[in-house]
């Protein structure tokens, strides 16, 4: 008995490496910490009334931004093990299977656990706010998508200390992913937490585009819409588009694996390049829904603090639009080296080029946003100013990589993973940062300090620079990804150690970044500037015209606007004498609460961890619990609610100190 | 302020940077940057396409960065700053012209270049020589390469004629992999079940880099293998020497090759006959079409002429 | 945005819009499904020849009973309609009806496309036989579990409709299951023409 218990942990839990251990227990005592936290200050029912079982669009967004962030640190831990693992030739700091493991996580985490939930954060945070709406169209689905995302992201997680991290690359190519050569339950917990978060994420898509289509305040033509919006419009049409490709591509690779299919496998007519189309046809579209939300906000960032409207409006949007179509029919580029015949890899060289044109495009019209404006350089501008030069090398080295021939040469070296970590770092990151620094005062009430952002902001771009530049020449030294190890233990000296070594430095100076934003945010919770005004950068869009924090209700009265940068011109109006119309408070017709979106995920979380393990006792009744709360939420008929008047006026007399 | 330095911050940044890496790379001897370096026709017209772009994309680069530059330190927000401040001025057709102009100018320059060496590299490199065959296998964790004119095989190194033409066939019997020997040309995936074809050639005789370049599980690291390039007379000697020294390879050794190991150079003297088909056939090949060899469906025949 | 909005008088207004933004979603969510199908169908055109040397479609598929299943299914598209009209009339006890009978043909669909399935593999055509039927059970398989949630649906949604008549949120809901319904309906045609009868030609 004790020795089948033995056994079972042995394979149940992952061992043998300290570092592993010492996550283990650090994983323990943080949870313990927070338990006894939560416990001893009361703060249970505060937790499941305030934020467990709220619709309330800020505070998903809040819960967003606080996951996410703790996903970058974990997948920024991943990638300081590698580097540092990479420093020397023949280190011995991590093993081969470890260091897979590491390189696997990291880009999944990075991509689907933080930066698509950073993304959600900002759409939560500040769409309904800038479209002068009351909360997104579907507040319970909106719960839900949250719940779905940060249970498939528990699950994938939790393969670092239970069953073993998946190890076959973030997008898991077949047969590699394959049971016969990923024997391992890593794989299952790659699919499972990846198709949790992935309906959460189909969902908020649904949910966003329904909003902007049908939420906007009075007056708000489609192209009077501001860019932010246009941008997250954008990426929910391709994740409309996008996601159901990857559910179904995951799908298959599951049933390959659990029921014995043969849909990639190597025997029995399976076909392991249909996963490397379908996964492509997700994937690429995937870079542009996480980019095209950070040109919404460098849009809206360059305007504001160039106190100057955005240039060429109508050529921003077409843009990001062509973006969104073009994006669909450049997949191949991914593989331009498995013997596509010349026909095609011209299509998809030239497609792939094609995007260049409207993203170059909207860099001129940035710039000339700028030309004849006034430029003050607070923090969310420093990173747009950050973010510019940083994605025109990033933008042209993919244009490079987009010629074919020459791929061939590129291709999985490390002149790749320095151009998408340009693009993807240089243009997501620093574009959620932008935005994370500007919206922060409208979600939290307060700025983040000045000075600390500065010396953050600094060590980020030195620190990639020092980092990925190196790479870029790495590439050409034919160093290929995904080595664990180099030098003479490989039996060749190629020269690629000084390099390696300075890349690494750069790393631990990004890795220093972010200690220095913690830090920065922890300084601010105490001593940041507040916002009392509710407008802090002199804005031009209607999250501005309202207190920081928003009320729960966001607008008292819903504004009627009559152009773009509505609240500009309603400034520009007050300083020339004319006065708003006065207004009448009318009760607010608001979602209840309901603890349904948790539960399910809950259950979902459940059926996922049973499949993981090919535990049908587990499973099932986990797919029933899902089941029971959607018929639950079916047969829920007291779903809303109105705030009276009285409510109204004294929520905005405390907000303003005055009535409105 | 201090503010208004940034742009120039920025600048210095990007400048330091690479200065940084040409000082590193100096440093490291160009050679070092094998990619560059090419040994063969195939590798030479992507080399040339590379640089070519590269200079293209610094063209465009570098002004757009100077241009921001210029822009963030003239309009700079300080109270006497007399550059002139139009807040509605957000409109022009002409400049939006130009500007969707100069990238469609672009990529058609880009395009039709791309276009040109794609068909190029398609067709084999123009020589007098007659091309040889050499089939290759990507396996758990090694190379094996069969000669189908020579009847000999070899794993973990290729040993070619200079100056001919050289018809890579790939495939795998494990996870895909990427053959890549970046001094004489890029690289192809090698796949389950499909044979591939690459067509490299090595003007001068020396050793190359070779490398799979596409993850593959533990030990993919240890993945590479030395290419060598004789003339064809010292060739034709190593042939006979391989012939004459070395075990066969058995369908029992195969089995036992292709078990996942890291291994060694090694050479047979002999092959089983259908090894290579076998191989392509058992892994799906019978439902693919083969490329270039013929566009009908149905089973690989293993037609080693092009 | 200097004035007020007047237009939103709250209550009744408010909240029927509220119900048609959520048949705008619906109708969304359904092109997602449209892809997850159109995705699937892919696959099934990629591997319909990847038998292995085993049996392909025409050797196994009878003719017979799917026919019969198709000209169910589109019956029961026809009474969901025939619900629908119903509603419209707000006539609850002739709602109902129309829904048990199309429920009923949906469940003779399920049933007798179960049963195909379990004659198929005791003769040990499965999943895991060859890509070909892995494919094919994937593709039937996705399509017969939407039906069964969808059966569940309306079951769940007659209860609601005995007990609170039809309201707004009843007419929402019975309209998006009504689009379900019908959608269903359009990808059994496909699958009918791709798979069986294409498959036996």
């Amino acid at each position: 008995m004790w020795e089948n218990i033995k056994d079972f942990a042995s394979t149940f839990f992952v061992t043998g490496d300290p570092l592993i251990y010492g996550a283990d227990v650090s994983i323990g005592l943080t949870s313990i910490a927070i338990l006894f936290v939560l416990t001893y200050f009361k703060k249970w029912k505060w937790l499941w009334r305030e934020w467990i079982t709220t619709v309330d669009h800020k505070k998903i967004g809040i819960m967003y931004l606080i996951a996410s962030l703790l996903m970058l640190f974990r997948g920024g831990v991943d990638a300081l093990l590698m580097r540092t693992q990479l420093a020397l030739p023949n280190m011995k700091f991590l093993q081969a299977d470890h260091y897979n493991a590491v390189f696997t996580t990291h880009g999944t985490i990075m991509i689907l656990f933080m930066a698509m939930p950073l993304m959600f954060a900002l759409f939560n945070l500040v769409v309904p706010l800038q479209l002068g709406a009351r909360d997104v169209a579907f507040p319970f689905l909106n719960s839900m998508s949250f719940w779905l995302f940060l249970m498939g992201a528990m699950l994938f997680n939790l393969s670092f200390v239970i069953g073993g991290s998946p190890d076959a690359g973030w997008l898991s190519y077949p047969p590699l992913s394959e049971l016969a050569y990923s024997p391992g339950v890593g794989e299952n917990f790659y699919i499972w937490g990846i198709q949790i978060s992935g309906i959460g994420s189909l969902a908020t898509g649904i949910n966003f585009l329904v909003t902007i289509l049908k939420m906007r305040a009075p007056g708000m033509k489609m192209m009077k819409m501001p860019l932010f919006s246009w941008s997250v419009l954008s990426s929910s049409v391709m994740i409309i588009f996008a996601f159901p490709i990857l559910t179904v591509t995951l799908a298959l690779l599951f049933l390959d694996r659990f029921v014995g299919a043969h849909f990639f496998t190597m025997d029995l007519g399976g076909n392991p390049m249909m996963y490397v189309n379908l996964i492509w046809m997700w994937g690429h579209p995937e870079v542009y829904i996480v980019v095209i939300p950070a040109f919404g906000i460098f849009s809206e960032v360059v305007s504001t603090f160039s106190k100057k409207s955005i240039f060429g409006y109508k050529s921003m949007v077409f843009s990001m639009m062509l973006i969104s179509v073009v994006s669909f029919f450049t997949w191949a580029h991914h593989f331009f080296t498995m013997g596509s015949s010349a026909n095609v890899n011209v299509f998809f060289a030239i497609s792939t080029m094609v995007i260049g044109i409207p993203t170059g495009v909207k860099i001129f019209n940035w710039l000339f946003t700028m030309f004849r404006g006034r430029i003050t350089i607070k923090q969310p501008m420093l990173w747009t100013l950050g973010f510019i030069p940083c994605f025109v090398v990033g933008g042209a080295t993919g244009v490079m990589l987009a010629v074919a021939p020459a791929d061939y040469q590129y291709h999985n070296s490390y002149f790749l993973i320095a151009h998408f970590h340009q693009v993807l770092i240089g243009g997501v990151v620093f574009g959620y940062f932008a935005g994370m620094y500007y919206w922060w005062p409208k979600v939290f009430g307060f700025k983040l300090d000045e000075k600390l952002g500065k010396w953050s902001f600094w060590l980020w771009n030195i620190g990639f620079y020092v980092c990925f530049m190196p790479q870029y020449a790495l590439g050409f030294m034919g160093m290929t990804r995904r080595l664990y190890t180099y030098g003479s233990d490989t039996g060749w000296d190629l020269g690629w150690a000084p390099l390696n070594m300075i890349s690494t430095v750069g790393a631990f100076v990004m890795g220093l970044a972010f200690i220095v934003q913690v830090w920065q945010i922890s300084y601010s919770i105490r001593k940041g500037e507040r916002d009392l005004t509710g407008d802090p950068w002199n804005g031009r869009t209607l999250e501005w015209s309202i207190p920081s924090p928003a009320p729960f209700y966001n607008f008292a009265v819903v504004p009627e606007v009559e152009g773009t940068d509505a609240w500009w011109k309603t400034k520009e109006d007050l300083k020339n004498g004319i006065k708003p119309a006065p207004v009448k408070l009318e009760p607010i017709h608001m979602p209840k609460n309901s603890a349904i979106p948790f539960i399910m995920s809950v259950c979902w979380f459940i059926a996922g961890f049973g499949f993981v393990f090919g535990w049908m006792w587990m499973a099932i009744p986990g797919l029933v619990g899902v089941a029971i709360s959607l018929l639950a939420r079916s047969f829920t008929y007291d779903t809303d609610y109105y705030v009276q008047v009285d409510e109204i006026e004294r929520t905005e007399a405390a907000l303003r100190g005055r009535t409105v | 302020m201090k503010n208004k330095l940034s742009g120039w911050k920025l600048l210095m940044l990007i400048v330091v940077g690479y200065a940084l890496i040409i000082g590193v790379s100096v440093y490291l001897g160009w050679d070092k940057f094998i990619v560059l370096d090419a040994k063969g026709p195939v590798a030479e017209v992507q080399q040339k396409l590379i640089m070519l772009t590269g200079m293209i994309c610094m063209a465009v680069v570098i002004p757009v960065i100077g241009l921001l530059v210029f822009i963030v330190w003239r309009y700079r927000d300080t109270p006497n700053n007399k550059a002139p401040y139009q807040p509605h001025w957000d409109d022009s057709k002409l400049l939006e012209t130009i500007w969707w102009g100069i990238p469609i100018v672009i990529i058609i320059i880009l395009g039709v270049v791309t276009a040109r060496d794609t068909y190029k590299l398609a067709k084999p490199p123009v020589s007098d020589s007659t091309p040889i065959t050499i089939q290759v296998t990507s396996l758990d964790w090694k190379w094996l390469f069969q000669y189908p004119d020579q009847k000999i095989a070899t794993v973990n190194y290729v040993q070619i004629p200079a100056g001919v033409p050289v018809r890579f066939q790939l495939t795998s019997d494990a996870p895909m992999n990427s053959f890549w020997i970046p001094q004489l040309g890029g690289q192809e995936y090698s796949m389950p079940g499909m044979a591939m074809q690459l067509w490299l050639q090595a003007d001068k005789p020396g050793t190359y880099y070779g490398s799979g370049a596409n993850f593959s599980g533990r030990d993919f690291a240890k993945m590479n293998f030395v290419v060598e390039s004789k003339p064809q007379a010292d060739f034709n000697t190593w042939v006979k020497e391989v012939k004459s020294s070395s075990p066969k390879l058995t369908n029992e050794g195969y089995t036992e090759l292709a078990k996942p190991s890291t291994m060694k150079q090694q050479f047979y003297s002999d092959y089983p006959a259908t090894l290579y088909t076998d191989i392509v056939n058992k892994n799906g090949g019978i439902y693919m079409k083969h490329g270039s060899e013929s566009m009908s469906s149905g089973s690989y025949n293993g037609s080693t002429k092009p | 945005m200097a004035h007020a909005a007047t237009t939103h008088s709250h209550s009744h207004e408010a909240h029927e819009s509220h119900e048609s933004l959520k048949v705008l979603g619906f109708w969304i969510f359904i092109i997602t499904d449209i892809l997850i199908f159109g995705t699937l169908f892919a696959c099934y055109a990629v591997l319909h020849t990847h038998t292995n040397n085993g049996p392909g479609a025409k050797e196994l598929f009878e003719m017979k009973g799917v026919i019969i299943e198709t000209f169910i299914l589109l019956t029961s598209s026809f009474t969901s309609g025939l619900a629908m009209l119903a509603m419209h009339k707000k006539n609850v006890k002739q709602l109902i009806a129309w829904l048990i009978v199309t429920a009923l043909l949906g469940a003779a669909f399920i049933g007798m496309e179960v049963t195909e399935f379990v004659k198929m593999v005791n003769e040990g055509h499965t999943i895991a036989s060859n890509a070909f039927l892995s494919s094919f059970f994937t593709l039937v398989g996705t399509h017969g579990l939407h039906v069964s949630i969808g059966l569940v649906w309306m079951i769940a949604l007659m209860i609601q409709v005995s007990r609170r008549g039809v309201t707004e949120v009843t007419t929402r809901k019975l309209t998006n299951l009504g689009l379900y319904w019908h959608f269903l309906d359009v990808i059994w045609i496909f699958v009918f023409t791709v798979v069986y009868l294409m498959g036996v030609m």
